[in-house]
């Protein structure tokens, strides 16, 4: 079957009361709620977790222990810091880390695009490393420090990253943009920071962003966009007339690269 | 034979352009996309919002027999489901066609067809409804390749179509001809003869597998129903106005009470260009539940969508004389269109008509048959029509420069069918660049050095190309402009420009804000651009067929240049010099001859409003209607200017293992007049970069033994060309203004793709001696194709290839 069923996003939309709990698809949050009731699925003392459809009913057979009451079940309290704030919040064990972020933190920058680690454009930074928040649950930043796309730029401002990728012309669409930019800075954090990895080969950013795809085909403009910020050649303000008119940059040699079998 | 543009050119104020055209550009929107608060469609959050499922067929063909939604409506959270007897109004992208239906009605056709819509409190609540509804279904038998489902239905007596078998059945359940969804044949000249008399004679058959768009932004739509009555849909859609229009008709209202707004877009490359079951949905289920309804796709329900490259086989037989002229040119092509017509009638017109350039051909038949088969709908791709046969062409050209011992870019130059000329096919062209292209790609590439030098393994290849700025005639006949653009100015010294066009990520609302900035001596930052709200904008046809610069450009142009006039005026009125003294450049109005004399261009719009009032002018853009044929069909992919494009590509074949790798795309585009150079620049390389992903790496199709199931619906399976695998993308802006375009502009954003694949095809001849007529050029097809040609040089039925270039990895690059 090819339908959305394979995909559960939960979104809530309506009041808090309102169909809490009643998805019982084959979700990927789904199986994480399935497999933590499944032992008691013959005599289900959570009353959020309803089993509707007859079908999918797990056997009346004791598989493990009881597990009422149990983590994950509920949402959990969940402290961690995103883009420079405290956040307080709750989560159940299966939210991801991208679900919380756009559904109830409000943090929209980082996009949905494959919802399975396969395109880079919901990364974002968690202590500094660069990861696809479709593949972590929200629980694994507990404590962490994550950075969105939001938070790359002091206040209103643009970083040298974000301010090169504008000057470069390193977006069409901008919808993988978030990814790049998050991808981008770990690269450049690793490489020693902005203006302080000015030995960075377009070979090493293209390698550091394999994992962002790009469907406009921007690529070029990003590598050049990281490495003028690699080798400090931008400053963090750029006038306006300035960008309006233009620079044309020579484009980077590159090294030769490996093959599309 | 220079091509001298008409002395009424469109330009009134040469020196006007000079101050913002041409240049390199900031995008408009680029400051907000970099920060992330952008707002796309699935970021629209509003109070009380449902959410939207749809529940898919699981089989390529089957009856309904019947549905039961009895269980998800009992569902706690789920307010209301839709069944396809609610949205029964047939429509379709091209009014002759309406064949498809937002839900299935009877019959689902292809694995993915939309049955049943929920509307729920939450994604996951909508899923477990969909799972709820129960549907009965009565498989029918499926047809996956064109010819087979071509003769599965046969005309009966009395003109109906039924299952040839006595068992299969007509796909479609609007279809009129059996499967068969569309038959062109046109023949120019006496093409026959014309081939069979000539010299030298070229065949080939040819199979473009399927690709999809792959937009990174998957389709979204939300509707809300506002408390007066009116219905407004948010849609990540190219064209606005045909949703608008199409809603109206399924939805049984008034367009005028119907508002579409299409919110910053995540890339389309043409998938995004009809209307799609979500936007009916959340409409129908919207104005069901009086609640706002979100249905945001999956990735995998994207690639089932498709709207992608139609899969061709395609027959090609070309005649030359030895000197290397084309003598004619006569195609047969099978277009596998899926289960519905979508565009595809005027693709089957496409895959012949766009052709007739850049050579010139003196006899030319196309034969195009589009069949319906059990798979996702096929549609308008980036290059609608003509990236297919455009390979076929290229790749014979070059089977006939190996023949005639001639270089393929002489051979190219010798057909070249230059400006100011006429097809074959009566199409008028205006401006043409050809020539300059293929001059700059040569001399990029070190062609002429490198390729004699080449050792076995490495290669070139050349291939050239046009394609349309927009066509003559719209989807739906009318006498309407096809573009019309508003631009009001304000005390503070800003432009405001209301346009309907769909800025997709291609830049348009740049290009108008550039247009605007330069004809009124503005910063681009103090032009505000509001698009694609048909509440708030005149009519636009939307972001298809590379309209947007030459026919909203043209419009704007009209629009800004009218009040340029009036602030002209107002300026040499109160400095009482003559009107052409006066030049409203870097935020002011200046004096040509007295640079000393300015004002703020504030105070010139004051003036200009003090005199004129309000300041607020329209453009509006119609085709030209007597640059196309006179005869049936003649009108379909006549446009106002052609682009020409060229590529080089460099690669390199691994004969052990059939690898291709492809070091270089050169690519020379005839964009006319960039009037945004990096922005055109990033067209050229997006579109080579697509056109590479096509060549090597990416299947759009379906697997007949696993009952019509895509063979991989992800983005790990359908692979798509990441940082690692593109090419080096060499973008070259030709310009041969044409008289039809602003300032001189064509096309720039789909033209360059067509010779990316037929480049990298001959070069993998230039590199091993095989020829690969299939796509993708995956390494299995091509390791084969090398081990038989070595089996037949070892036979001594062909002649070792490069032989005296074996072992040697040179590369053609001579060491200084």
């Amino acid at each position: 079957m090819v339908d959305s069923k394979r995909m559960g996003r939960r979104e809530r939309g309506g009041s808090p009361s309102e169909g809490e709990g009643a998805g019982e698809g084959l979700t990927r949050r789904g199986l994480f709620r399935r497999l933590g009731v499944a032992g008691t699925a013959a005599a289900l003392v959570n009353s959020s977790c309803k089993v509707q459809d007859g079908e999918l009913e797990a056997p009346a057979v004791d598989l493990g222990p009881d597990t009422s009451g149990a983590f994950g079940l509920d949402a959990a309290p969940l402290n961690f810091t995103l883009d420079g704030k405290a956040v307080d919040t709750k989560a159940e064990a299966r939210t991801t880390l991208l679900e919380l972020l756009r559904l109830d933190l409000d943090a929209t920058g980082t996009k949905v695009v494959c919802d399975r680690g396969a395109c880079g454009a919901c990364m974002v930074l968690v202590d500094g490393v660069a990861r696809n928040s479709c593949m972590l649950l929200a629980h694994d930043v507990a404590g962490a420090e994550v950075t969105t796309v939001a938070g790359l730029g002091a206040s209103g401002e643009l970083s040298a990253l974000q301010q090169a990728f504008v000057d470069h012309d390193a977006l069409q669409c901008g919808f993988c943009t978030s990814g790049m930019l998050i991808s981008a800075s770990a690269l450049l954090r690793k490489g020693g920071g902005p203006g302080k990895a000015a030995g960075m080969t377009a070979a090493q950013v293209e390698d550091g962003l394999a994992g962002n795809l790009c469907r406009c085909g921007t690529y070029p403009h990003v590598v050049a966009a990281v490495l003028s910020v690699a080798k400090g050649e931008r400053v963090d303000r750029v006038p306006t007339e300035r960008i309006a008119l233009g620079e044309d940059g020579s484009k980077p040699a590159r090294a030769q690269k490996g093959g599309a079998a | 034979m220079a091509y001298e543009p008409k002395p009424e050119s469109r330009t009134e104020h040469a020196d006007a352009p000079e101050w913002k055209l041409g240049k390199s550009h900031r995008k408009v929107d680029a400051m907000e996309r970099m920060r992330g608060v952008t707002r796309y469609t699935d970021d629209i959050k509003l109070p009380g919002l449902l959410h939207c499922k749809i529940l898919r067929s699981p089989h390529a063909h089957a009856k309904i027999l019947s549905i039961d939604t009895s269980r998800a409506e009992a569902m706690d959270g789920v307010h209301a489901v839709v069944t396809g007897e609610e949205l029964s109004i047939p429509y379709g992208i091209i009014p002759w066609t309406p064949d498809e239906t937002a839900l299935a009605v009877g019959k689902v056709c292809y694995v993915g067809d939309g049955v049943a819509a929920v509307a729920a409190v939450d994604e996951d609540t909508a899923i477990a409804a969909c799972a709820a509804i129960e549907v009965l279904y009565e498989p029918l038998p499926a047809y996956y390749d064109p010819e087979k489902s071509l003769e599965a239905t046969a005309k009966n007596a009395d003109g109906s179509y039924t299952g040839a078998d006595g068992k299969g059945v007509a796909i479609n359940p609007y279809a009129r001809r059996g499967n068969r969804s569309k038959n062109v044949v046109l023949e120019f000249g006496e093409v026959d003869p014309a081939i069979d008399q000539a010299e030298l004679i070229i065949e080939g058959d040819y199979f473009f597998e399927g690709t999809t768009h792959g937009a990174i932004e998957p389709h979204c739509a939300v509707a809300k129903v506002e408390p007066n009555g009116m219905l407004t849909v948010w849609s990540a859609t190219q064209v606005s106005h045909y949703l608008h229009r199409e809603l109206a008709k399924v939805l049984e209202r008034p367009a005028n009470t119907i508002r579409v707004i299409q919110p910053p877009l995540g890339g389309a490359f043409g998938g995004k260009s009809e209307p799609f079951d979500l936007e009916f949905c959340v409409a129908k289920l919207a104005m069901k539940t009086g609640r706002p309804v979100k249905c945001l796709y999956t990735r995998e329900e994207v690639f089932y969508s498709h709207r992608g490259r139609h899969p061709m086989k395609m027959k090609y037989r070309t005649g030359f004389t030895k000197e290397g002229k084309i003598t004619g040119v006569a195609a047969r092509t099978f277009l596998d269109g899926g289960a519905y017509s979508s565009f595809g009638l005027v693709t089957t017109y496409y895959s012949g008509q766009l052709l007739c350039a850049p050579y010139r051909f003196p006899a030319y038949r196309f034969h195009s048959t589009r069949a319906y088969t059990n798979k996702p709908a096929c549609g308008p791709k980036r290059g609608h029509g003509s990236v297919q046969p455009r390979f076929a062409i290229e790749v014979q050209m070059d089977k006939a420069a190996v023949e005639l011992g001639l270089d393929p870019f002489e051979l190219r130059r010798r057909n070249d069918i230059g400006a100011g000329g006429e097809t074959v096919n009566d199409f008028k062209i205006g401006s043409n660049g050809f020539l300059e292209c293929l001059e700059q790609v040569e001399a990029a590439s070190e062609w002429t050095e490198r390729k004699p030098e080449l050792g076995y393994g490495r290669g070139l290849g050349v291939a050239g190309s046009t394609y349309i700025s927009g066509t003559n005639y719209p989807i739906y006949p009318n006498d309407m402009p096809q573009a019309a653009v508003q631009v009001t100015l304000d005390r503070s010294g800003r432009a405001r420009v209301f346009s309907g066009a769909n800025d997709i990520g291609q830049g348009s609302n740049t290009m108008l804000a550039v247009i605007v900035a330069a004809e009124l001596g503005l910063e681009l930052d103090d032009v505000r651009v509001l698009s694609a709200d048909t509440d708030l904008c005149p009519v636009d046809l939307g972001a298809y067929s590379s309209r947007i610069t030459l026919m909203v450009g043209n419009a704007c142009m009209e629009a800004a240049q009218k009040l340029r006039r009036k602030v002209r005026e107002s300026v040499a009125k109160r400095w009482e010099v003559p009107k052409k003294r006066v030049t409203l450049v870097e935020r002011k109005a200046m004096d040509i001859e007295n640079p000393e004399q300015s004002v703020p261009i504030a105070e010139a719009f004051q003036w200009a409003e003090s005199d004129h009032g309000l300041l607020g002018e329209i453009g509006s853009y119609n085709t030209p209607k007597d640059r196309h044929g006179d005869y049936r069909g003649g009108t379909i992919g006549a446009s106002p200017a052609y682009s020409f494009t060229a590529h080089v590509a460099d690669v390199s074949v691994d004969p052990e293992t059939g690898v291709v790798t492809v070091h270089d795309i050169w690519v020379a585009h005839d964009c006319g007049k960039a009037l945004s150079r990096r922005i055109v620049e990033g067209q050229m390389e997006g579109s080579a970069y697509m056109g590479f992903g096509e060549a090597i790496m990416e299947r759009h199709d379906v697997d007949p033994d696993h009952s019509g199931v895509h063979i991989g619906p992800s983005l790990l399976d359908y692979r798509m060309p990441t940082f690692l695998d593109t090419p080096d993308l060499h973008a070259l802006i030709v310009e041969a203004p044409d008289p039809q375009g602003p300032y001189g502009a064509k096309e720039a954003g789909e033209g360059p793709l067509h010779p990316s694949i037929p480049a990298i095809a001959n070069a993998i001849y230039d590199a091993v001696g095989v020829r690969i007529d299939t796509l993708p050029f995956s390494p299995p097809k091509v390791l084969a194709a090398i081990l038989e040609r070595q089996e037949k040089e070892r036979n001594g039925e062909l002649p070792v290839f490069k032989a005296d270039k074996r072992g040697d990895i040179n590369d053609g690059r001579r060491s200084a």
